[in-house]
Parts: structure tokens; C-alpha cells; sequence
């Protein structure tokens, strides 16, 4: 680690890059959003630099949403094939949800799949698996997840997720309770909202849309309840 | 008349100095129906490009199932030209679109998306002369929008030969009456040529020349590029100012 501020002269820490951008020159591990070429260290997406203990790496600004295993996820079923559902995620591939993951019961044939779930259908599921072409598995047993009843979906870009629930969850915390509405954060950048009123929801609505613009500032949790709190104020 | 001399009259049909760039205005994030957008003016060209992906490759049988597929489409608007132009694509369309697939796809990583596509639109509505420059200019910005990992920036620019003198970013004039068009496309950090076509007749010091001069314009591309890119994040930053 010595020498390790000298040979960063260009960027330091939150600095915002672009792709090709050289970070670092030397021995170091690669994090996230970074490739080697020539034993530099480039970045590979638009986001900020962050040189920790060893590693440099890019939160980035802008990204799809790569599956990961454990991730809860929002999707839409678009398709039934035989024993399964193709649930579109917003990832580069369809996910797939198997019947056994769906009811707790082994595929038979006269199981009639739409009346479980039918093309249209919102559902919160898990990613239990990424099978070996790197498709996700997805699963729906277990609590808070299934098909979604009631409620209103809203899309940010996936990266900006962490952003949206905050240091152990401040964040998200802080929006349940100012705008009293169910709030299930899927990774893949889908929100689903439920609120007692309309306006509850749209409040929430709103506070997402903010966060997602300005995901790469600082001191964002205390702007957003006051934002919050200025909105409540014009209901009333 | 000397050399030097008529090199210090010379001025181009536009006004500009032979190694001037015409004027260049570069947007991201421009539409939010897409992935990534990519807004340019270069001199009259008006292009706007947007990029979905990656996502699911239709049909099936043309995906890679070792990479993604980088599909491009250069499309010139009935209305970007004068006579108007048949919207239908033609033998030119579809050429330009495989080059600017061509130039991009070295600084995309499709091995990280195995199966899928990712689709960049190009839609010309105003021509000018090197729309193929202009479109891979704003078409990188829209990508890297779009959040696609890249290896770098591409940057295009052309350089040619009008009226006996080597002269960088052709307009369409000179275009069509000079002499020779030598289209580049680079990509800065990694110093490597993505694309580099000929159209015309040059010795081997002026194709030298013409190389060095369009990679010169490139760099001062990608400097607009890099802006028109923290530009997005800058304004917010402002916004919050205010609040």
C-alpha cells in the first residue's frame, strides 16, 4: 500500500469518471465496474472513484441490473411455458420461475398454470439460483413474496438502489415512516409502493424520483425529510 | 505564389482554417423513453441516437451464445435532406450502420452479456457531410448513458483533401467536390483505430498527413464528449444549490 497516493494523481476518492478513464497504475485489486489493460486499472462505466484499502473500484451512475443470487427482485410474467413462468426482471435474460418454486409442489400435469399466475402478473420473488447459462432462477415461497395484488410499480436505474435504502436501511426507513406507505425494494430497480391514500403514494413517488436524481450527492437523507415535510405541508 | 504564402490566404468555403472543427454540441440522457441517448450537432448535422440493452436477443436464432450482439441503425429522416430523401433503408443505410457496428464494438465488453442484444438507433434528421462521424460520436456517449461497460470512449472525425489542401471535418461541399475523405475512428486512452475508411485519391504523405489531422480533431472530440457526459451530473448538483 505504499506509494498508493502518488501513483492516483489524476482522481481521488468520488471523483466522477468515464469509461477508459485510467484510475490506477500498478499492483492493486480491481472492484467493481474497473478492467485491467496493460497493467492499468480503467473504468469501465460512468460513476465515482473510490480507492479503498487495496481495491479501487466505481460506484456507478448508470447501470442494467446483473442477477445476483439472494436479490429480491420485481418482475413481470411475460410468458407460461410448460412447468414454467418467464418472469421479465429488467436483466439482459428472462428469468424463470419454476412451478415446485411457485406452489411448493412437484410439476404434475393437470396443475393449470395461469390460474397460479397468468401473463400480466406483477410478482416479488426471490433469486435462488443462476443456472449454468447464468439464467435466474427465481422463487416465490417465502414470506412477502408472491403475486402482487394491490399497489404501484416504479422504476429506477438499478445502481442507484443502495442510494435509495441507505446506510442500514436509513433511508428506506425514514420514507416508511414519513409517508406511512409499504415500500418493497426489488434490485433490479423496480419499487412497489402501497399506500393507504393516494397521496401517500404519490409523495413516495415523488421522494423516489428525487433520490434517483440525485443519487451521487451528499447529505441526501436529511434533504429528502425535509422535502417530505414541505409536500406534507402542502396537502394539509 | 508560395506555398506558405497561399496556406495563410486559403480559407474553406465555410470560413473555417484548414485543421478547424466545425462547431460541436454534444447532449446525454436526452430521451427518457431509452436506455441511453445521445444528442449532437456537428456544424448542420442534427443527430439524435438511442441505445436499449442489453436485453433479450428477438429473434432467438440470431443470438451468440458466447456474447452479445451489438445491432446498429443508421437511419436518415425523409426531411435531413435536400431533395427530400425515401425513408425506406437503402444500400447506404445499411453499409454505414454495419461501420459504425464495426467501430464500436471493440470498445464494448459483449462477452459479459452472452445472449443478449444491445440495439443502437442513429437517427439522422439533419445531413451535413460525415454523418458516419457524428453518429459514432454521439453513439459511445449514448452508450456509456445506457450504462454499458466500455473500454473507452470512440471518437470519429474525418480529414480530407479540398482543392489541392488537407483540411480536417469536411462539410458536405467539400464532401462531394474535394478530393478525398479519410473517415477515422478512435478511441483515445487506449490508442487504438476503430475504423479508418478512404474515398478519393492521395499520395501516401497526404493519407499520413490526413491520419494525423483527423486524429488531432479526435482528440478535441472527445474532450466535448467527456463534457457533454458530467454535464448530466453537474446540473443536478447546481439544482440542489438553489434548493
Amino acid at each position: 500500500m505504499k506509494g498508493f497516493e502518488k501513483v492516483s494523481t489524476e482522481f481521488k476518492s468520488r471523483d466522477l469518471v468515464i469509461p477508459g478513464d485510467i484510475l490506477f497504475e500498478g499492483q492493486i485489486r480491481t472492484g467493481d465496474n474497473t478492467y485491467r489493460w496493460q497493467g492499468k486499472v480503467c473504468a469501465s462505466r460512468i460513476g465515482l472513484v473510490e480507492y479503498s484499502r487495496g481495491v479501487v473500484s466505481v460506484i456507478t451512475l448508470e447501470a442494467g441490473y446483473n442477477p445476483l443470487v439472494g436479490d429480491t427482485v420485481v418482475g413481470n410474467v411475460v410468458d407460461i411455458e410448460l412447468g414454467r413462468w418467464n418472469v421479465d426482471v429488467d436483466a439482459s435474460v428472462m428469468a424463470a420461475l419454476n412451478i415446485p418454486e411457485a406452489i411448493d409442489a412437484p410439476f404434475r400435469p393437470d396443475i393449470v398454470m395461469p390460474d397460479i399466475l397468468d401473463v400480466g402478473d406483477t410478482v416479488v420473488a426471490k433469486v435462488v439460483d443462476l443456472d449454468r447459462r447464468r439464467t435466474p432462477i427465481l422463487s416465490i415461497l417465502g414470506r412477502d413474496l408472491g403475486k402482487v395484488e394491490r399497489g404501484l410499480v416504479v422504476s429506477i436505474t438499478p445502481s442507484k438502489i443502495p442510494r435509495l435504502i441507505g446506510k442500514k436501511g436509513s433511508m428506506v426507513k425514514m420514507i416508511l415512516k414519513e409517508t406511512g406507505c409499504d415500500i418493497v425494494i426489488g434490485q433490479n430497480g423496480r419499487i412497489l409502493i402501497n399506500g393507504e391514500t393516494r397521496e401517500q403514494e404519490e409523495i413516495a413517488v415523488k421522494v423516489i424520483d428525487k433520490i434517483n436524481m440525485e443519487a451521487h450527492t451528499t447529505g441526501l437523507t436529511n434533504r429528502i425529510q425535509e422535502y417530505i415535510k414541505t409536500m406534507k405541508e402542502e396537502i394539509d | 505564389m508560395s506555398r506558405r504564402r497561399k496556406k495563410k490566404a486559403w480559407k474553406r468555403v465555410d470560413g473555417r482554417e484548414w485543421n478547424e472543427l466545425r462547431p460541436l454540441k454534444i447532449e446525454s440522457g436526452v430521451l427518457p423513453n431509452v436506455d441511453g441517448s445521445a444528442y449532437i450537432e456537428m456544424g448542420r448535422n442534427k443527430i439524435i441516437v438511442g441505445v436499449f440493452g442489453p436485453k433479450e436477443m428477438h429473434p432467438k436464432h440470431l443470438s451468440r451464445p458466447n456474447t452479445a450482439v451489438l445491432r446498429c441503425r443508421y437511419h436518415m429522416a425523409p426531411f435531413s435532406t435536400d431533395p427530400r430523401r425515401s425513408p425506406a433503408p437503402s444500400r447506404r443505410d445499411t453499409e454505414i450502420s454495419m461501420v459504425i457496428r464495426n467501430a464500436l464494438e471493440p470498445a464494448v465488453f459483449l462477452d459479459r452479456y452472452p445472449r443478449s442484444v444491445i440495439e443502437v438507433y442513429a437517427e439522422i434528421l439533419e445531413a451535413d457531410g460525415g454523418t458516419r462521424c457524428a453518429s459514432i460520436n454521439a453513439a459511445s456517449v449514448a452508450l456509456v448513458d445506457a450504462g454499458i461497460p466500455m473500454r473507452d470512449l470512440v471518437v470519429s472525425c474525418a480529414a480530407g483533401k479540398y482543392d489541392g489542401q488537407l483540411v480536417l471535418d469536411l462539410g458536405d461541399y467539400e464532401d462531394k467536390e474535394g478530393e478525398a475523405d479519410v473517415p477515422i475512428a478512435f478511441m483515445p486512452k487506449l490508442d487504438m483505430v476503430t475504423l479508418l475508411q478512404m474515398d478519393g485519391v492521395l499520395s501516401a504523405e497526404e493519407f499520413d498527413g490526413c491520419v494525423n489531422l483527423a486524429l488531432e480533431g479526435c482528440q478535441k472530440i472527445y474532450e466535448v464528449q467527456r463534457e457533454a457526459l458530467k454535464k448530466k451530473y453537474e446540473v443536478e448538483e447546481e439544482e440542489e444549490k438553489k434548493d
